[in-house]
């Protein structure tokens, strides 16, 4: 399973390492890590760390997606879990009491978008548009408009602390994906959520219950925004309802995309996913280190991206297999095309 | 009787107040504010409501939620209800003639606080605007004379790309260092205003130049400062001391990251915008006198000469 899995992220991986390569270029001292201050400090710690979001985001993003459907009430959702955590301390609670809660609102939500997808049949991208816009104004009346700060330490530890010297956040998505990925790989689950994606009145007339499994990946898509929302608020010690996650629904999709994962559901990778927000947060990491002038820093966002997903698209993939296969040995002409012939015989 | 004598004693010591707030007394004044989106606009509609309270100006307040049709609508009204005068700090810069035209025709002065807005300038008496430039001189010229002949590298963090905050206040500061050789910026960065990027990026900043090499962080605006404090502590050094801290807007926190020495001055965007418009339709009132067509408000330095701890609690009480 490992070396599948392996075999399944090699492209990724080798864009990640390419990204990463481009950061060193720009910045020698890239690579260097250093224990300072009782924590790691190092650029690649920095890239793990302010990746923590968007990879909390893609895991939930991953499942929605392979079910055919979409989230983009994130960023909105990490605004509002933000805001409660914030609430809750300022009123006195403890951080304990802060993350349960921002939790709370944050399931509420996956709900609210699993219902009105699953239940009430509202296409996905219009069903979590509302509270994408909606969610944004409920996290500012939690805050009243403000930016709300706190002090107290538990909180802030989940952002801006470090265990055993390696910062919070990164271990909070790694945990977070062994987890999902667990589950949904050590059972059958993952499967079902894939044969949804392919055909959902299928999977139902096969026994599959579709409305179940659909509001649960709405719901962990809630879930990951809400522990991304208390994270991003507890790094600068306050919740930010007008730029918490702000967009971030948008680079939470990007990372599904550049894992290989496609729109249109079916089979998906979280591990890939994972590693998509990796690259994401390293070609930010590029951008930073390279001193270009601000006005640059879109377009060289779009021009990495451009090419990642242009590598990856199918017409080139067949291509580079084609050269591959030329260059080599023996070329299995048969395996690229044995599944189109049997497509156009089985059709009546 | 005796209830009597007492206002009338009143009155009488009033009487020199009064004959100074005289054109400004008892008269109706609408304000069309854009919303509460931020701590500052919060802050601007509490100190108009105090500034209205003292000169004893009624003061009608309409919230527009930031849309442009809610404040046509609430200017409409108040040429309807025969106001004396409107304040309008507007949401957006465009589409605002035909309704200034309608305050125009009956006689209202309209005075548009913080913002401008692309219409004839007949249509409107006065803007009272803050000079963004002018707010980036200032930082800059701190800067200069705090670090008089010292050699100076400087990171800067701007605003949103493109927004005229940040291209002015990039302006101003470059043209105050700009006959002092002795400080330069080495590196110039988006934070997007957002204290989370402003941490992010400072983060970048530590670890392309090295802190030992950086000698002051100008930021485009406090939050971002703020957020790039917290980044420089985390790592190990000290904001404030090791590394200057310059920025602009005077929110609470930033006053309160100076109280604490981890900040080192900030100039202020006043949110009173409105006692300049008041003073302006006095003079008017009184003696018929026209303001200029721009008011520029004091862009104030603070430093941690000043008691940023009081001033902490009594800008908190504003509503920032």
């Amino acid at each position: 399973m490992i070396s599948a899995t392996l075999k399944r992220v090699a492209p990724q991986l080798v864009i990640l390492a390419v990204v990463l390569l481009m950061n060193f270029a720009v910045f020698p001292g890239f690579f260097h890590i250093e224990f300072q201050n009782g924590r790691l400090f190092g650029n690649l710690i920095d890239v793990l760390n302010r990746g923590a979001p968007v990879a909390l985001l893609s895991i939930g993003m991953t499942l929605v997606i392979a079910t055919k459907g979409i989230d983009l009430s994130v960023g909105a959702v990490m605004a509002i879990a933000g805001a409660v955590a914030a609430a809750v301390v300022t009123g006195g609670g403890g951080w304990l009491t802060a993350l349960l809660a921002a939790i709370a609102a944050g399931l509420l939500c996956g709900a609210w978008n699993g219902i009105l997808v699953a239940i009430l049949r509202v296409q996905p991208i219009v069903a979590t548009l509302v509270l994408m816009v909606a969610g944004r104004g409920i996290a500012q009346l939690i805050t009243e408009g403000k930016i709300m700060t706190f002090l107290n330490p538990g909180l802030i530890h989940l952002g801006a602390g470090t265990v055993a010297g390696i910062p919070t956040p990164i271990l909070i998505w790694i945990a977070a994906g062994i987890i999902v990925t667990a589950i949904v790989r050590g059972t059958a689950l993952g499967m079902l959520i894939e044969s949804i994606g392919i055909n959902e009145t299928a999977s139902r007339l096969a026994g599959i219950n579709s409305r179940a499994l659909l509001i649960a990946v709405y719901l962990i898509s809630g879930l990951g925004a809400a522990i991304a929302g208390v994270i991003v608020a507890a790094d600068i010690k306050g919740a930010d309802a007008n730029n918490a996650g702000l967009w971030m629904e948008l680079d939470a999709i990007l990372a599904v995309v550049i894992g290989g994962n496609s729109l249109l559901g079916g089979r998906f990778s979280i591990v890939a996913s994972l590693i998509g927000a990796l690259i994401i947060q390293s070609v930010n990491s590029v951008i930073l280190l390279s001193g270009m002038p601000p006005e640059f820093n879109l377009v060289i966002k779009a021009l990495i991206i451009i090419v990642i997903l242009v590598i990856q698209s199918p017409r080139i993939k067949h291509t580079l297999y084609l050269l591959r296969a030329s260059a080599g040995p023996a070329p299995r002409e048969t395996t690229l095309h044995d599944t189109d012939p049997v497509a156009k015989e089985s059709r009546p | 009787m005796k209830l009597r004598t007492t206002l009338l004693a009143t009155a009488v010591l009033l009487a020199p107040f009064g004959a100074m707030a005289a054109g400004a007394q008892g008269k109706t004044v609408g304000f069309s504010q854009i919303g509460s989106e931020s701590g500052w606009r919060a802050a601007e509609t509490t100190v108009t409501k105090q500034q209205a309270e003292e000169r004893g100006i009624d003061l009608k307040f309409a919230d527009a939620q930031q849309k442009q049709e809610n404040q046509i609508k609430a200017l409409r009204g108040f040429i309807a209800q025969g106001v004396d005068a409107i304040l309008l700090a507007p949401v957006v810069a465009t589409g605002w003639d035909e309704v200034l035209e309608e305050a125009k025709d009956a006689d209202i002065p309209v005075i548009l606080l913080d913002r401008k807005v692309d219409a004839p300038d007949d249509l409107y008496m006065t803007a009272v605007t803050s000079d963004t430039v002018y707010e980036g001189e200032v930082a800059g010229k701190w800067l200069v004379d705090h670090e008089a002949g010292k050699d100076c590298r400087v990171v800067e963090l701007q605003g949103t790309t493109g927004s005229s905050p940040a291209i002015d206040r990039k302006a101003g500061f470059e043209k105050a260092i700009a006959d002092a050789p002795n400080i330069t910026i080495v590196r110039s960065q988006t934070g997007d205003f957002t204290r989370a990027q402003g941490k992010v990026v400072m983060e970048s900043f530590l670890k392309a130049e090295g802190a030992a090499n950086i000698c002051a962080l100008y930021a485009h605006n406090d939050d971002m400062a703020v957020g790039a404090i917290q980044a420089i502590k985390e790592a190990g050094v000290k904001p404030g001391e090791d590394i200057v801290v310059v920025a602009i807007d005077a929110v609470p926190d930033m006053h309160l990251a100076m109280s604490n020495g981890e900040a080192n001055a900030t100039v202020e965007l006043t949110p009173n915008m409105a006692g300049p418009a008041f003073d302006a339709l006095e003079a008017y009132w009184t003696e018929g006198t026209m303001p200029p067509k721009w008011i520029q408000t004091e862009s104030k330095l603070y430093t941690v000469a000043d008691d940023n701890k009081a001033i902490y609690d009594m800008k908190k009480s504003l509503g920032y």
